[in-house]
């Protein structure tokens, strides 16, 4: 009842086309996006922007970007979050060594560099698949960790190899709240989303995926191999390294090697997964889900005015945490973006399902 | 899976997401009315857990001891909340977060027990106006207080340990001078804790003519064999230890494995504590660590500690683990923070204090024997006098030697040469000012 499509007739081809082509999903993307630049700012503390929606924004952006190598084009990377530090050790870099950059200039420049050492480091994808490829680019995350932390140039001679930036500014315009820096990611995710969606349903998209479910298929149709793992490799390390340099800039503002080690990788991997693969939507359920869930779960001891030690709440957040994991993956594979998929068929026959 | 059940899970889960949101953006504010909020930063889980412990307990009992036997601070009492941070710098600033405006007044003054954290801190809190006490860790260069005018690492840095170990080594050799040639390892956990001594190490090896061998150790720390086999090759003269928690058990086992005499290994003072020694029990003997400010064992403060908190059963741990190294060393670090807040009450009068106000105050502390007998803590604190351009106030440490069952204080007191020290403190800071704007304040004109 809620959500018929019924009357809503496409006349030309760019309707069929249309990104959104049901009236309802447009008003309710127009909406969140009017209540994320108008509502949230208004609504949210600053402790949920820097402690759960900016990560959450970040992480999200970066969570898509690996969606775009593993769920669309079926090549696996346990190493994402190597590109990640590639992405925030570059604005570094450029931020620190060419005066007056913008941070907007320094932030492309560095998702390019990310990109070119992705383009390096799916190298072995044209000749191995699957696990074998997932240790390979595990020796990216090895590989990069080393780099940071040895060399030198890199942390800026800095004696303890942790670096900082100072407070950002866009064209006068101080990102030092925690609302301006909400909305300046906001901006950047909204766009880099917006882009990922026609990616995906462009011709580059359509390889990735021919590749993803059958690459010799893909090959007999006309589809480069060679051509479509690079570009799956290239785009989604720009991603994430863009999302590296928001995350070590916006976020962090001041880290060392170990804050883009193995972990985040794995956690990168659990949002795609537990949020559903091959959807752009799941990644940003993914990411809330990892980002978020286990900090509120461990406050809710102390709402519920528990007396609980701190060690015991925090043992039990985790179990908790993990058992949440299972459980989701076991009602629904297919991630939390097809629960979400499901419901939205629920409200199209509600309340008169067949 | 029915199409039913999954629906119901669908309506549940938007439910759950929705009210958790809400919950969280209306987290109730605990504190109530005129006190003063000490925020505590601890781990309690994780490989750093065993050392993260005994520090937060000593911490929240002295707070503890305070409430009960003295009515708070000057008659202002304390309030104080634990946030796990596992030793994760993303988790530790997730906490900062959460507890910085919790309280009357804000909270009072941050104490991450990482270094970690510390240097992820340190740009946010001129902005949110709390200080940062790092007793014994942290940034060595925040020493600088026209720079880092937030920053307080109280006691001592880590240029101070590795300078009074090197003193040291050169005095069991006969002479600084005698050092030349020798070959002396750091064994380090490879963060910017681990790497926090390296630039004094090099001017020292420079200066003195040996050999430095640099060993850095991945977190957590567990898998050690390939360090130690590089020592056994090596040989070195002596072993400095830098590790924290884990680490720094495996590090005396697998000396003891490697064959290498333990009275040549050092540890700073965060590898020098019972959870490190006891794994490897007698075979740890010879052992020797920096003491910083408080050894091991009991004075006045235990004995009102055990009759005002554990007497009562308010106490934090066990009360046979009263009086350990890191029980004792989290009390002091409690005690450095409480008494600025008192010695800020002298200007600000008797109130809860807003962090600014504590800054002040702990710019200014001037705690001296006669003050350090009236606490209590006569034998486990050495004077600390503050000021503007010297935020650490302190600068000499003790050696100990484990003898297979306790700590025993084996030296006499070191003073670190600030003459090496303080032009690298300037150069530093002067370079953490650059590159991120800061202008550094004139000294001279802060009373």
């Amino acid at each position: 009842m809620f959500y018929r499509e019924n009357g809503q007739f496409k006349s030309s081809y760019r309707q069929d086309e249309a990104l959104l082509p049901i009236l309802q999903d447009r008003i309710f993307m127009l909406a969140l996006l009017a209540f994320a630049v108008v509502g949230v700012p208004f609504l949210a503390s600053d402790y949920l922007f820097l402690s759960i929606i900016n990560p959450f924004l970040i992480m999200a952006l970066a969570a898509l970007g690996l969606n775009l190598l593993v769920g669309y084009c079926g090549q696996i990377s346990i190493g994402h979050a190597a590109f990640m530090s590639v992405g925030a050790y570059a604005a570094y870099n450029l931020m620190l060594r060419v005066p007056n950059l913008n941070f907007l200039v320094a932030l492309v420049l560095a998702g390019l560099i990310a990109a070119a050492v992705g383009i390096l480091f799916g190298m072995p994808s044209l000749r191995i698949k699957g696990l074998y490829l997932a240790v390979a680019t595990l020796a990216a995350q090895f590989f990069i960790d080393w780099l940071f932390a040895r060399v030198k140039w890199f942390t800026g001679y800095e004696s303890s190899g942790s670096v900082s930036t100072p407070v950002l500014s866009l064209f006068g315009w101080p990102l030092d709240s925690p609302a301006r820096k909400y909305l300046f990611l906001l901006a950047v995710v909204a766009v880099f989303t917006l882009l990922a969606k026609n990616l995906v349903r462009g011709h580059i998209g359509r390889a990735w995926m021919a590749i993803r479910d059958m690459d010799v298929a893909a090959e007999v149709i006309g589809i480069r191999p060679v051509y479509a793992k690079l570009t799956a490799f290239a785009v989604s390390s720009f991603y994430v390294g863009v999302a590296g340099a928001l995350w070590g800039f916006v976020y962090l503002g001041s880290w060392e090697p170990l804050a883009f080690n193995i972990t985040v990788s794995l956690n990168l991997l659990f949002m795609i997964i537990i949020g559903g693969m091959g959807s752009i939507l799941g990644s940003f359920f993914g990411a809330l889900f990892i980002v978020a869930l286990p900090i509120v779960l461990d406050r809710v001891p102390a709402w519920l005015g528990a007396p609980l030690s701190t060690a015991t709440a925090s043992h039990l957040a985790s179990m908790i945490f993990g058992a949440l994991i299972v459980f989701f993956l076991i009602v629904e594979p297919h991630g939390l973006a097809r629960l979400w998929a499901i419901g939205k068929e629920k409200l199209r026959l509600w309340p008169f399902p067949h | 899976m029915n199409p039913a059940a999954k629906s119901g899970l669908l309506a549940a889960c938007v439910g759950t997401a929705a009210t958790m949101i809400l919950v969280t953006a209306s987290a109730p504010v605990l504190a109530q009315a005129k006190e003063q909020f000490f925020p505590e930063l601890v781990y309690r889980t994780g490989p750093y857990a065993p050392n993260g412990v005994p520090f937060a307990n000593g911490y929240s009992d002295y707070l503890k001891l305070l409430d009960a036997r003295d009515g708070g601070i000057n008659g202002v009492k304390i309030a104080f909340e634990e946030c796990e941070t596992g030793y994760a710098t993303d988790r530790g600033v997730e906490c900062y977060e959460r507890l910085k405006g919790k309280g009357t007044t804000g909270a009072t003054v941050f104490q991450p027990l990482s270094t970690g954290i510390t240097f992820a801190l340190t740009p946010k809190a001129p902005r949110d106006k709390i200080p940062l006490i790092t007793a014994g860790y942290g940034r060595a260069d925040s020493v600088d207080g026209s720079v880092f005018t937030w920053n307080f690492p109280l006691g001592g840095t880590y240029w101070d340990a590795a300078d009074i170990l090197v003193q040291h080594v050169g005095k069991k050799e006969g002479g600084q001078a005698k050092l030349k040639g020798k070959k002396i390892a750091l064994v380090y956990h490879d963060s910017p804790y681990g790497k926090e001594p390296i630039p004094l190490l090099q001017k020292r090896a420079a200066m003195l003519g040996f050999d430095l061998l640099l060993l850095p150790v991945t977190h957590p720390g567990v898998e050690q064999s390939a360090t130690w086999l590089q020592i056994r090759q090596q040989r070195p003269d002596y072993v400095f230890l830098w590790g924290w928690g884990v680490m720094n058990s495996t590090a005396i086992k697998q000396a003891v494995a490697t064959g290498y005499p333990l009275e040549q290994m050092y540890g700073v003072w965060w590898s020098g504590a019972e959870p490190d020694v006891l794994p490897a029990g007698q075979d740890a003997k010879n052992y020797n660590a920096l003491v910083f400010l408080a050894p091991a064992g009991k004075g006045k403060v235990h004995e009102d500690i055990i009759k005002y908190v554990y007497d009562k059963g308010q106490g934090s741990g066990k009360k046979e683990d009263v009086g350990e190294v890191l029980y004792n060393r989290g009390m002091v670090s409690a005690m450095l923070a409480t008494e600025g807040v008192r010695r800020a009450q002298q200007k600000y009068g008797k109130k809860p204090l807003t962090g600014e106000q504590v800054r002040w105050g702990l710019e200014h502390l001037s705690i001296n024997e006669a003050a350090i007998k009236k606490l209590g803590f006569e034998g486990f604190m050495e004077p600390i006098h503050t000021s503007c351009a010297d935020h650490e106030g302190a600068h000499s440490a003790r050696i100990e030697t484990w003898d297979g069952t306790k700590w025993n204080v084996t030296s006499g007191v070191y003073e670190s040469d600030l003459s090496v020290i303080r032009p690298i403190i300037a150069e530093s800071a002067a370079k953490y000012a650059a590159e991120n704007k800061i202008t550094a304040r004139d000294c001279s004109e802060e009373k």
